[in-house]
């Protein structure tokens, strides 16, 4: 795709201020997202995916704050609006779901009104006018009956459907960008499937750009064209979703791609154990010199563990920051 | 339905509290002020005057019934004044947390280390005696536990889900503390609420039996109490009835305040079900 990029996140560090000290718990994130274009950020726990989002939507909080680098939104910095300006950015222009669909919603409040009060809160509608949206926004995401359904509290809705809702409030606005921050985790398989398709089909009908933030490299990549892999604090490689899985290039990525099960091993290879990324991720105050990876790595050497790798593009498109990369 | 039993019965005495004070005029038998006649004076309670006369002959009766106006006024007038003191204040502390809340919490413990009807005494010497200054002294000065269990929840409800939801949303500080965190920490506020009256209708009796509350000859409860006390040897039904009056009224308010707690409460409500 050509042209301005919707979001464009230049070198940018986050900060964590634990009174004492400030480290980085996340740096040298550059990445874009076009118009339309689906990108997953993945990643195990703690590796600042989560906080690389939260700084998108401006919603760092102390003890987080960002050290540096820009966030461009349709090419203007926003990393120093005004809360206010902010403010009309979240929800209108860009949106979030959460991974609990269960505590995501407000337990005392009907979920039509909840749906409504976004038109009300940036489109300026009436109520009235808004109640009708809402019911138009409850259908299109599938939720049979929805004139009735309006009406119900979020404890009356299963995970599903509470999801659906979320997901409702997201899109109400016809956000440019939404990010899901690991939609489905809470949710069982069936229902995952389900949920991801239609937030899938809606954003690709809608042209809303999605950046999904997960720990599972396998439903990102079915989801997004373009995965990019964090490992504590860093983006490690990124590439075309297919290009990963093919042929990872970083060898933590390596690691994830051998370490996922795969439907039929067993039966073909005969009983195997899952292969394992040997140690734990380091603290983010204990970040190892030269490459974050080299303590659990088995190709590193000795400028792996002095100098940290600078990025790498790749021929097939995409970037590794590694020095022995495939 | 053991549990039910406080709330209807605590929801009954309030009720016919303030049926009491709405009715007032229809149900006294003489005007609670202006019909006094010494020919009727210590009159004990009988068919003709049911709680009695007081020394210038007028309708003990009368004058209990007028006097739920005033402390009942005052009981819920002054309580509505500290929720709305304490909920804005607790709410936004929790929600916004450093200097304002520190500040907040300062000022509660503040109160907290004064004993409230001190307190409420120092503003009536300041005012002035009548049911202006009363509502002002006392609708000031019994904030600090709604504060408290306001700014409580807030801190809790503030890294809900939803919360953090409507932050990302786009709803701005003032529109999250209304839709979202007020609503769900209503349950304890209107507990916490329920009680306060109570004790402000205490308080009331207090300030005015120390001549403080509002000026005789109209009569609250307090202020007959006192006026009965010289008394209380020989006309005992003087301080009786409205001594009773306010007693009732409160265990009406506690037993409220108790069986709404139980029905408010989401861990109780769970126990139940």
């Amino acid at each position: 795709m050509t042209g301005a990029p919707l979001i464009e996140v230049e070198d940018l560090r986050i900060d964590l201020d634990d009174g004492v000290r400030r480290v980085a718990a996340a740096e040298g994130i550059s990445f874009r997202i076009d118009r339309g274009e689906t990108f997953g950020l993945v990643g195990e726990s703690g590796c600042g995916k989560s906080i690389t989002a939260l700084a998108l939507i401006g919603l760092l909080r102390q003890p987080l704050s960002i050290g540096g680098g820009v966030i461009r939104f349709e090419g203007r910095e926003i990393q120093h609006l005004s809360a206010a300006r902010q403010r009309e950015l979240r929800g209108n222009r860009i949106a979030m779901i959460f991974q609990e669909p269960m505590t995501a919603l407000n337990p005392v409040s009907p979920v039509g009104r909840q749906i409504a009060e976004m038109f009300v809160l940036h489109k300026g509608k009436s109520w009235r006018e808004a109640n009708k949206l809402a019911v138009e926004a409850l259908a299109s995401v599938r939720v049979p009956a929805p004139e009735r359904r309006v009406n119900d509290y979020p404890h009356q809705l299963s995970g599903g459907m509470r999801q659906r809702v979320m997901i409702a409030i997201a899109l109400a606005c016809g956000p440019d960008l939404l990010i899901a921050d690991e939609p489905t985790t809470a949710l069982d398989v069936t229902v995952q499937a389900e949920i991801i398709e239609l937030m899938r089909n809606l954003c690709a009908e809608r042209g809303t750009a999605i950046l999904m933030i997960s720990h599972d490299l396998g439903l990102v990549a079915n989801v997004c064209r373009r995965v990019a892999v964090m490992y504590a604090g860093r983006i490690v490689e990124e590439r075309g979703s297919a290009d990963i899985f093919r042929a990872p290039s970083h060898p933590y990525t390596q690691g994830l791609v051998a370490s996922l099960p795969r439907l039929g091993s067993r039966a073909a290879l005969g009983r195997t154990r899952l292969k394992e990324i040997a140690g734990v991720v380091p603290a983010i105050t204990n970040f190892p010199e030269g490459c974050r990876f080299n303590p659990r790595c088995t190709q590193a050497t000795g400028i792996c563990r002095t100098v940290a790798p600078q990025t790498d593009l790749l021929e097939a498109g995409g970037f590794v920051r590694c020095y022995h990369h495939a | 339905m053991k549990l039910r039993a406080n709330l209807i019965i605590g929801g009954a005495l309030f009720a016919l509290a303030i049926l009491v004070g709405l009715l007032a005029p229809w149900l006294a038998h003489t005007d609670p002020v202006l019909d006094a006649n010494l020919m009727n004076a210590e009159e004990p309670p009988s068919w003709t005057w049911w709680f009695g006369t007081d020394d210038q002959g007028r309708d003990i009766y009368s004058r209990v019934v007028y006097g739920a106006r005033v402390s009942l006024t005052v009981g819920i007038v002054s309580q509505l004044i500290n929720s709305v003191i304490g909920v804005a204040l607790g709410l936004s502390a929790g929600y916004w947390g450093g200097w304002w809340d520190d500040f907040v919490n300062g000022l509660t413990n503040l109160m907290l280390a004064i004993p409230s009807l001190i307190f409420a005494l120092a503003i009536m010497a300041v005012l002035g005696p009548g049911l202006t200054s009363l509502l002002i002294a006392l609708g000031l000065t019994n904030w600090s536990f709604t504060c408290r269990i306001a700014r409580a929840s807030a801190l809790s409800l503030r890294s809900q889900g939803y919360v953090q939801a409507a932050t990302v949303l786009g709803y701005g500080d003032l529109r999250i503390m209304i839709t979202q965190l007020l609503p769900n920490m209503l349950g304890p506020i209107v507990v916490i609420g329920t009680l306060g009256m109570g004790s402000a209708v205490l308080s009331e009796a207090a300030l005015s039996f120390l001549g403080l509350g509002v000026r005789p000859p109209f009569p609250s409860w307090g202020s007959m109490l006192s006026d009965a006390r010289e008394q209380i040897t020989t006309a005992p039904w003087l301080s009786v009835f409205p001594g009773l009056a306010i007693f009732l009224t409160v265990l009406g308010l506690n037993l409220l305040g108790d069986g709404l707690r139980d029905i408010l409460d989401p861990q109780s409500r769970s126990r139940r079900t």
